[in-house]
């Protein structure tokens, strides 16, 4: 054992050479500016960086700021009813999709057209669609419902919910289009298989056919998770974080407070707790997911 | 290589030595709106006079115009010139030395004996050097009425916040909103912050910006404000509009009654050909308190390295000064000059009223020369929340209120 163990170091030499600019790039970026913003976190920073120590001060206020709450509770709903909701619906309409229909592409590339738009112009359109006075609203009244109301973006209690919509719009193609891929995977002869022995189709997708996605669903569910953690442009073309703070979102504080009130140290320490929460997810995920493996080797 | 090198050197060289007369300056400033516009093209207008080239690069919306210039500035990429409220918003760019001393051209141009009031260029100067060339007087301290939504409404036309609260009934009657705002939270703190400037005396105002201090801050006076802003945000509840200019469009045209805001709204007026006195009034210090905060704007400019572009940005400062420019932008504009020398007959009923209260020194400092940004978009947040959720009482406004200036340096 002990003599193979120089051989493994330079085993598939080229490509470990290949990755030598990206793993120092990764380590001095990502690594070092993490641990850049985790110090000057706890520093009095405000329009440039300043070592001028205050300890946890940045964070005591982080957590006693009303905006910051909200925006952490804004991101868990939207982040789980995203989740949850872009699956649903990806893959349903996968499924649907996968029925051997006419039309096929055409009806792909309509469902997957909306991931195509950026952020923004998504947050525009669905903030005009939202709008009671030019959007669904005033349709419904001019067919005859005079007293119809529906404005979720001016309701502070239910305005995260109108920026959701727009996001499961613009996100749930490309979970479709994965999830096809994923489904077309399949072998037929585990269909054939499952019909012979009378199970029905829907047995048949969630005991046979989902596990077996099981790598497609972990791709889809990294992309999925990294673009609810990062949300900023939806909220900021959509709502502007409003009405009042009621659709405020964890980047946006990041941002607002690094760039409009000029407190670098408050920015450093928001995005020091978002970095936290991520980490706190990932890293038991990781462990469950990678970690059982090698025991087996 | 060097051979190349060189020969690329003197290439630049020449054209920069033909281009010595005909520099391209770029100004980024946040002056978007149909009156701003109006007024920053007569400096752009004198600037290109002299020979050089105004590169305008304006920037709607003064927070997004901020964030970008502070990143340009800090990216080490530097404009010619910028446009900022002066105060405490550029004391770090000024510590950083991103900003280049213009003592010599304010002690050249003479500005130490021909600003007035002499704060603006207090404002400006740190440790004795000079950093900005203040270019107007802005206060915020103003309501703006209209008269055919008063006529609608059947009630005389208010001389007096009181007035104008007490007539709120009868507009929404007519189907008015009584009171226009936009949903953005410098407005919103702008009018509560005009509100305690102008139903209190100033002693309050400066206790609470100036010294910080907690007890005046939460104490009862202070408390007769949120009161009154509870009641300001019930007259807003319909004005759904998002930007100032909007707001004071639906005062223009008699959809809502007023609007509290500051001097600028004046060169919408302007634009929309309204006459004051006759279409609408101005109620300086809301009708109650005649006084005048001495905010405004000044333009900043980056240390360069390019000589010529140095020589065209101080050709830019002296311009901006000169009595002509003065006169023609700040009438534009609808803000007042920053040199009481000059000859304004051409201004209006509402400007006149301005120059009578900066003759007699009603004046306050502005929020952003006594507090960081830090702290005013602290205050422009707890607004953006209190107007936009009728559920938050005074009372608890009032107490954030205090935290926030209790953190305040």
């Amino acid at each position: 054992m002990s003599a193979d163990r120089p051989n493994q170091l330079f085993r598939n030499m080229n490509a470990k050479v290949a990755a030598i600019p990206m793993i120092v790039t990764a380590l001095f970026v990502f690594v070092g500016g993490t641990a850049w913003t985790i110090v000057y976190s706890f520093t009095k920073s405000g329009l440039l960086p300043r070592m001028k120590w205050v300890g946890l001060d940045q964070y005591e206020r982080l957590w006693g700021t009303k905006r910051w709450l909200i925006a952490i509770e804004n991101l868990a709903i939207y982040g789980l009813c995203m989740l949850v909701l872009v699956f649903v619906i990806g893959f349903i309409l996968a499924a649907l999709i996968d029925q051997k229909i006419r039309f096929e592409n055409t009806i792909r590339t309509v469902i997957l057209y909306p991931y195509a738009m950026s952020f923004v112009v998504t947050g525009l359109v669905w903030q005009w669609i939202l709008n009671p006075e030019f959007g669904i609203q005033n349709i419904v009244r001019g067919i005859g419902w005079e007293s119809f109301t529906f404005d979720p973006l001016y309701t502070p209690e239910i305005a995260i919910f109108g920026v959701l919509i727009a996001g499961l719009w613009q996100g749930s193609g490309l979970v479709m289009v994965l999830m096809l891929a994923g489904l077309r995977g399949i072998d037929h002869e585990v269909w054939k298989a499952a019909r012979i022995d009378g199970i029905p189709a829907w047995k048949t997708y969630i005991f046979i056919v989902i596990p077996m996605m099981r790598p497609v669903f972990i791709t889809t569910l990294v992309l999925v998770v990294t673009g609810i953690v990062k949300v900023f442009d939806l909220i900021v073309a959509q709502t502007g974080g409003g009405p009042g703070i009621a659709t405020e979102v964890p980047a946006k504080y990041v941002y607002d407070m690094m760039f409009r009130n000029n407190n670098l140290g408050q920015g450093f320490a928001a995005s020091t707790m978002m970095l936290v929460t991520v980490a706190l997810i990932v890293i038991p995920w990781a462990i469950l997911e990678f970690g059982g493996k090698r025991s087996n080797d | 290589m060097r051979t190349i090198g060189s020969m690329l050197l003197a290439g630049t060289a020449l054209a920069g030595a033909s281009m010595a007369n005909a520099t391209d300056l770029e100004v980024m400033h946040w002056w978007t709106s149909g009156g701003e516009a109006a007024a920053v093209a007569e400096f752009a207008k004198a600037f290109d006079a002299t020979g050089n080239t105004w590169v305008d690069a304006a920037i709607a919306g003064g927070e997004n115009a901020r964030a970008v210039m502070v990143s340009r500035l800090t990216g080490g990429d530097p404009m010619g010139a910028f446009q900022f409220n002066h105060g405490r918003q550029a004391e770090e760019l000024i510590e950083a030395g991103l900003l280049r001393d213009i003592t010599d051209i304010a002690e050249a141009e003479g500005w130490l004996d021909l600003v007035n009031p002499s704060t603006l260029l207090d404002a400006c100067t740190v440790d004795g050097r000079v950093y900005c060339a203040p270019v107007n007087i802005h206060s915020w301290q103003w309501l703006w009425v209209s008269h055919s939504a008063f006529a609608d409404a059947g009630v005389d036309v208010p001389s007096n916040w009181a007035e104008f609260a007490a007539a709120s009934d009868a507009l929404e009657g007519a189907g008015k909103i009584p009171l226009a705002m936009g949903q953005q939270g410098w407005q919103q703190s702008g009018a509560f912050n005009v509100m305690m400037a102008s139903l209190l005396p100033s002693e309050i105002f400066l206790g609470v910006y100036g010294d910080k201090d907690t007890d005046i801050a939460g104490g009862a006076d202070v408390a007769t404000v949120f009161e009154a802003a509870a009641a300001a945000r019930d007259m807003a509840a319909k004005s759904t509009v998002q930007n100032w200019n909007d707001a004071t469009n639906l005062v223009i045209t008699g959809q809502a009654g007023g609007q509290i805001m500051g001097d600028w709204a004046q060169g919408e007026f302007a634009v929309a050909g309204s006459v004051a006195g006759e279409d609408y009034s101005c109620l300086p210090g809301l009708g109650t308190n005649p006084r005048l905060s001495t905010g405004g704007d000044a333009f900043y400019f980056p240390v360069l390295d390019d000589s010529d572009l140095a020589a065209a940005q101080a050709e830019l400062a002296a311009l901006l000064l000169k009595p002509a420019t003065q006169v023609s932008f700040n009438l534009a504009k609808g803000s007042l000059p920053v040199r009481g020398d000059i000859d304004l007959s051409a201004a209006n009923d509402c400007m006149q009223k301005g120059l009578a209260l900066l003759d007699a020194g009603a004046l306050l400092p502005d929020v952003n020369m006594l507090a960081t940004p830090d702290t005013v978009n602290q205050i422009n947040t707890l607004f953006t929340e209190f107007f936009a959720d009728s559920s938050i009482s005074a009372a608890d406004a009032q107490a954030q209120f205090v935290d926030i200036i209790a953190d305040a340096e």
